[in-house]
């Protein structure tokens, strides 16, 4: 018995040792990337700074997209938090610093942020401090099927202006083509249409009068217009058969496969309409063709007004100090590239988006550099609670159950409520 | 008489004191305790981060009165659990009335009706999500053959509803069917065979000897399905997390959604405590008007 504990001890103890040893400290880095390529990346990319920085262990977790927005709060304020999550900046980020589960990282990454986008950063800073970097950027736009345009006798390139997308949804419809599909079951791809209206409509001032109660808030003539234009889209009846209950990955799959003429896309869509087409290749990129959204007539905004994505990585309260020296590491010049040539990303790292391999994505790059007005995603930007009544409504806008009124409502109503 | 009692309430009292303590204990820490907490959000407008301070009294339960989708939420509910007493109940009784009886196959076809129960929830959702899919699914194969073009059944509003419904009585009549066999087969033949003895007919014999003596069984059984309807939550997200436009939500998916999903700690805490006080008032109602004979 006693040999036994002995044994026992010593081997605790060696445990112990070996395990001081081994490693200092551990990050706890929690992502929500699925695509399966881009994690082997980024693993190595882990191992790399393992390597460089002896006595630091990364630790890579993961959850699943609405999981992880449903567990942070609780896991945020846990103790055994991990320490760089994954962030869609915007309302969700500055709820997280009022509540004071970040680190301010303004000290550490000074010079090196001063190499990044200067928007894409300014949306992971509040009130002068930066909580976080941003690794990527992303355009909402119209990715359309050349062969399935061509049938229909429509020219992708022509259409700049809201009036040219319905004619061409009608000469898709007339050619028994359908025009777009949408993941209308998730709700968000459907905002994308009333935000980005917005966008047009109103440009940055629009949005800024709204958010500051002025002009009927969210209630306002801007957002009742976007509605309204929105319906006219919709009762052209242009979404494929059921599009109320397709998720996104269902609906960009079915893009992949060529059974929808246009999809209103994120530009990482890209990527996963190969992954999701039901050959696993999807469309070429010969067959693959992009435009902007729309401009409508007198609207506010500027043609080149952007609505995206600014996706990074914040470092939580307490996390070791090489947290943030990880996360500089990760939106380096060679990691940015490395993952730009994969197409994976747009990078923020100014002069990576040279290594960006496909015509397609180096367009999208330009479009985000020339735009003076990026607009986060509105169910980030105005926080999970409003966010997600602009989804709702929109889903009930496309569903014909609500009104461009009583849409504008709803939210305006959310917007007040607040949280 | 006092002399014999003592020793009694003693050894009842150290049992009181050994026992209950660690129970009550749980108890407080794992139900009370979280109810109490429930309570006290459901009056602050509260997002889960750090400690809530902006009391907001009772406006988040007007919030959710005043939320079209929780009528909806309720509606649905309510319509649960009427399909599961005049549909499912019957169904499964009539089965099980079938099935008790010994015969080849009986004890084969128990177990396929019975199937559906053991699946879990999501996986159920998830294989009808694919069985309904308009394009792909076995209703769409169904429909093609008829050179038809099938509905997607879970992408309206309209058709929503009568999708899950299709679902949880398909999932859950075995169970309430395995019930009432156990019930039957423990059941006293005697009085079956005394009432065949007295010429009665089979359908007397079920409407004055077996449904009479199944009461229990039957009671229970609609206590079974009414809870269950009121936290059905797991079959409606893999299938339509509630949509489209709000239409498929149950109180529990709404309270998911609305709540958790938005970060509204306070919301959703209100719209727990009114689905608290609804099972609780249910359930000691039942038990007070329906069940009291059976202590």
């Amino acid at each position: 018995m006693t040999v036994f504990r002995r044994l026992l001890g010593s081997a605790v103890g060696l445990a112990c040792l070996a395990g001081t040893a081994w490693a200092d400290t551990t990050l706890k880095w929690l992502h929500i990337e699925v695509n399966p390529n881009q994690v082997k990346i980024w693993e190595e990319v882990a191992r790399d700074f393992e390597a460089k920085n002896p006595g630091v262990k990364i630790e890579m977790q993961f959850l699943e997209n609405e999981a992880y927005k449903a567990k942070a709060p609780t896991l945020l304020q846990s103790k055994d938090r991990p320490h760089i999550i994954y962030s869609w900046a915007g309302g969700v980020l500055k709820a997280q610093v009022e509540a004071g589960v970040l680190e301010d990282i303004t000290a550490q990454v000074t010079p090196h942020k001063d190499q990044l986008s200067a928007s894409a950063v300014k949306a992971f800073t509040v009130d002068g401090k930066i909580y976080g970097l941003p690794h990527t950027v992303s355009q909402v736009g119209f990715m359309y099927n050349k062969e399935l345009f061509a049938k229909a006798g429509v020219d992708g390139t022509k259409i700049a202006t809201w009036d040219d997308l319905l004619g061409a949804v009608k000469k898709l419809k007339d050619a028994n083509v359908t025009p777009i599909v949408v993941g209308g079951a998730d709700k968000w791809p459907l905002h994308f249409y009333w935000t980005h209206l917005a966008v047009r409509l109103g440009g940055k001032a629009g949005f800024d009068a709204a958010m500051k109660g002025e002009n009927g808030g969210f209630e306002g003539d801007v957002f009742q217009k976007s509605g309204e234009h929105f319906k006219q889209l919709v009762d052209l009846q242009p979404f494929q058969q059921g599009f109320l209950g397709f998720k996104n990955p269902q609906a960009v799959g079915a893009f992949g496969d060529g059974k929808g003429a246009m999809i209103l896309a994120i530009s990482s869509f890209y990527h996963t309409q190969r992954a999701l087409a039901a050959d696993k290749t999807g469309l070429s990129d010969d067959k693959v063709g992009w435009f902007n959204f729309p401009t409508v007539a007198g609207g506010k905004g500027e043609a080149s007004d952007t609505l995206g994505g600014v996706n990074g990585w914040l470092v939580t309260k307490g996390a070791p100090k090489e947290a943030a020296e990880f996360v500089k590491f990760f939106i380096s010049d060679a990691v940015q590239k490395r993952l730009a040539q994969g197409n994976f990303l747009i990078p923020t790292f100014k002069g990576a988006e040279s290594g960006l391999g496909s015509p397609f994505m180096r367009n999208i790059a330009q479009n985000i550099a020339a735009s003076k007005y990026h607009q986060n995603f509105y169910d980030q930007d105005l926080g999970p609670s409003v966010g997600r009544v602009v989804n709702d409504a929109t889903a009930e806008l496309a569903g014909g159950t609500m009104t461009p009124k009583q849409a504008a409502k709803a939210i305006q109503d959310a917007f007040k409520q607040g949280n | 008489m006092l002399m014999t009692r003592k020793p009694y309430d003693a050894g009842k009292l150290t049992a009181l004191l050994l026992f209950l303590p660690p129970a009550l204990l749980l108890f407080t820490l794992f139900v009370v305790m979280p109810i109490g907490e429930a309570a006290w959000y459901s009056g602050f407008n509260w997002n889960g981060f750090g400690t809530p301070k902006n009391w907001i009294g009772w406006d988040n339960y007007r919030f959710v009165f005043d939320n079209k989708a929780f009528g909806t939420a309720f509606k649905n509910n309510l319509l649960i659990i009427v399909v599961s007493l005049l549909v499912q109940l019957p169904l499964a009784l009539s089965l099980a009335l079938i099935l008790a009886r010994a015969f080849k196959g009986a004890v084969m076809l128990r177990m396929l009706f019975f199937m559906p129960y053991i699946l879990a929830e999501i996986a159920t959702g998830l294989i009808f999500s694919f069985v309904y899919d308009g394009d792909f699914g076995l209703l769409a194969a169904i429909y093609r053959q008829f050179g038809a073009q099938a509905p997607h059944l879970l992408a309206s509003p309209d058709t929503s509803m009568l999708a899950i419904l299709l679902v949880i009585v398909w999932k859950y009549f075995g169970f309430h069917m395995m019930l009432f066999i156990a019930a039957l087969q423990g059941m006293d033949k005697n009085l079956v065979e005394a009432a065949r003895v007295d010429g009665a007919n089979r359908w007397q014999i079920l409407r004055h000897i077996i449904i009479p003596l199944l009461r229990p069984t039957i009671k229970l059984s609609i206590f079974f399905a009414i809870v269950g309807s009121l936290q059905l939550f797991d079959l409606i997200m893999p299938l339509t997390r509630g949509g489209p436009a709000d239409s498929s939500h149950t109180m529990v998916s709404f309270l998911y959604n609305f709540g958790v999903m938005r970060m509204r700690v306070g919301f959703g805490s209100a719209v727990g405590v009114i689905l608290f006080v609804i099972c609780v008032t249910f359930a000691f109602s039942y038990k007070k008007w329906f069940m009291r004979d059976e202590d």
